[in-house]
């Protein structure tokens, strides 16, 4: 039976919704990681040879045996510990307020045009800025190290989320408030899916970034921490142990993407294989 | 049972929908018409309660359900979980209104791997597994080609004279309306009004 005006045709192959991007769901290849790494040492390893200079550009050779050395004597483990304690606590907060101020900036047109100028002085305020004026406010103890580090993050993250807010799909509101969906199930399956790709990249960037001002935190007003190692061996001279302090605490930071960020990354993206 | 009494419904204070009135009863299929942009799909928010910033009032009794004109899945959630997670419907539930629109064996596919036809079929299965007491339904056959649209009517023809409900179809196509409907409505001017009675029917 043919019926008139209800042919349209060649729509069939059309998909729905947002079509999967194939990014997303990367493999790491984990032969191929290490191979990069390994070059990556003798590439340093032939520049610290040219230079030949031991003392300014120590070479892998030396620099291992150093890091070697300050893990089995155990004198490294309380400052990694610590600078590990440091970040941890600072990206659950930056993470915590960052989303909220982003979620409510994106949900409220009137709040985002009052308050958007705002964030946007805050993420060009200078990292040293706010940690000086921590350590002047609340003194020089942990607590405004950490707020130091979180408050240098946050506008961050809340500009990431803010604009996955504005990205949502109204469509999916819209199904969720007919169907009467109650709050935690509109949040578990409407909400935090569509902010997934973003908090996952605020999550990445915000931990590479907060390390690396944690360092600079213990530098300047700690006497524990990697970064407090690193002032020992600025003034001591000592290059090969900027070297190693640093290698240990990038090492450290490595086994938490792969252990962690990269296998929930990949959980997130998981709907999008075809 | 739905009725409603609209004075005026304006975006930014241009008038979109004039005065009019609207009753749809229990087993009731209104087919409603209209040029594209005429405000089809304004007035089924209306009645749906997702547009509630208009001037009248709307009397709504039991559960509605709405297909809409994208299929509206998360496409993070496997087609089954589609149908119980908004509806609070059983497993068993949702999965016996898959079969019964034809989806057994994708029921653990993700969106992104079934057709826009499979997708229009799951969106069917949410709004029926609620037995609806209102059901609206915005474009539901578009972007499918005939021989689907087809199948598809048939289906959805079933489906309704299964519940009982009162259902509000909008479409721009006669031949589907004709298909589904027992009464006829067109939303036509500007700031549109409802034209309903038969000579509005829209096949003749």
């Amino acid at each position: 039976m043919m019926r008139a005006g209800v042919i349209i045709q060649g729509h069939e192959r059309e998909r729905i919704g947002r079509r999967p991007k194939r990014v997303a769901s990367r493999r790491p290849d984990l032969p191929v990681a290490l191979a990069s790494l390994i070059a990556l040492v003798l590439v340093w390893a032939g520049g610290a040879w040219l230079l030949n200079d031991p003392r300014l550009a120590p070479g892998p050779q030396i620099v291992f045996p150093t890091l070697w050395e300050a893990l089995i004597s155990g004198q490294l483990w309380p400052d990694l510990s610590a600078t590990l304690i440091r970040v941890l606590a600072a990206f659950t907060l930056a993470m915590g307020i960052g989303a909220a101020l982003g979620v409510a900036l994106g949900a409220s047109e009137r709040l985002d045009r009052w308050f958007g100028p705002w964030l946007t002085v805050a993420l060009n305020v200078p990292a040293l800025v706010t940690i000086v004026l921590c350590y002047l406010w609340i003194g020089l103890n942990e607590w405004a190290a950490i707020a130091a580090v979180a408050v240098n993050k946050i506008p961050m993250v809340a500009v990431m989320l803010r604009e996955g807010m504005i990205a949502r799909d109204p469509d999916l509101s819209d199904m969720a408030r007919l169907y009467r969906m109650g709050r935690v199930a509109r949040l578990r399956h409407i909400l935090i899916p569509q902010l997934a790709p973003q908090i996952m990249a605020a999550a990445r960037a915000g931990l590479a970034l907060i390390w690396k001002i944690v360092l600079v935190v213990e530098f300047l007003g700690r006497s524990n921490g990697i970064g407090f190692r690193i002032h020992l061996d600025f003034q001591m001279f000592d290059i090969a142990g900027v070297l190693a302090n640093a290698l240990a605490f990038v090492a450290v930071m490595l086994v938490v993407e792969w252990a962690i960020v990269a296998p929930l990354a990949r959980r997130a993206a998981r709907w999008r294989q075809r | 049972m739905i009725r409603l009494d609209l004075q005026k419904k304006g975006y930014g204070g241009v008038p979109v929908l004039g005065p009019m009135q609207l009753h749809v009863g229990r087993g009731e299929v209104l087919g409603l018409s209209g040029a594209s942009g005429a405000g089809k799909t304004t007035l089924l928010r209306i009645l749906a309660g997702l547009d509630t910033r208009f001037e009248g009032t709307l009397e709504v009794r039991g559960r509605r359900a709405m297909v809409f004109q994208n299929p509206t899945l998360m496409p993070w959630r496997r087609v089954i979980d589609n149908v119980t997670l908004p509806t609070s419907a059983t497993e068993a539930q949702a999965r016996a209104i898959l079969a019964r629109v034809g989806l057994e064996g994708v029921e653990d596919h993700w969106p992104g791997q079934i057709s826009v036809g499979q997708a229009r079929r799951v969106g069917l299965a949410r709004a029926f597994v609620t037995k609806p007491d209102l059901l609206l339904m915005d474009e539901p056959f578009a972007s499918l080609d005939g021989a689907r649209v087809e199948d598809l009517l048939e289906l959805t023809a079933a489906l309704i004279a299964e519940t009982n409900a009162a259902v509000v179809i909008a479409s721009h196509s006669a031949a589907e309306l004709d298909a589904l409907a027992t009464r006829f409505a067109r939303v036509d001017g500007r700031p549109a009004r409802l034209l309903q009675d038969d000579r509005v029917r829209a096949g003749s």
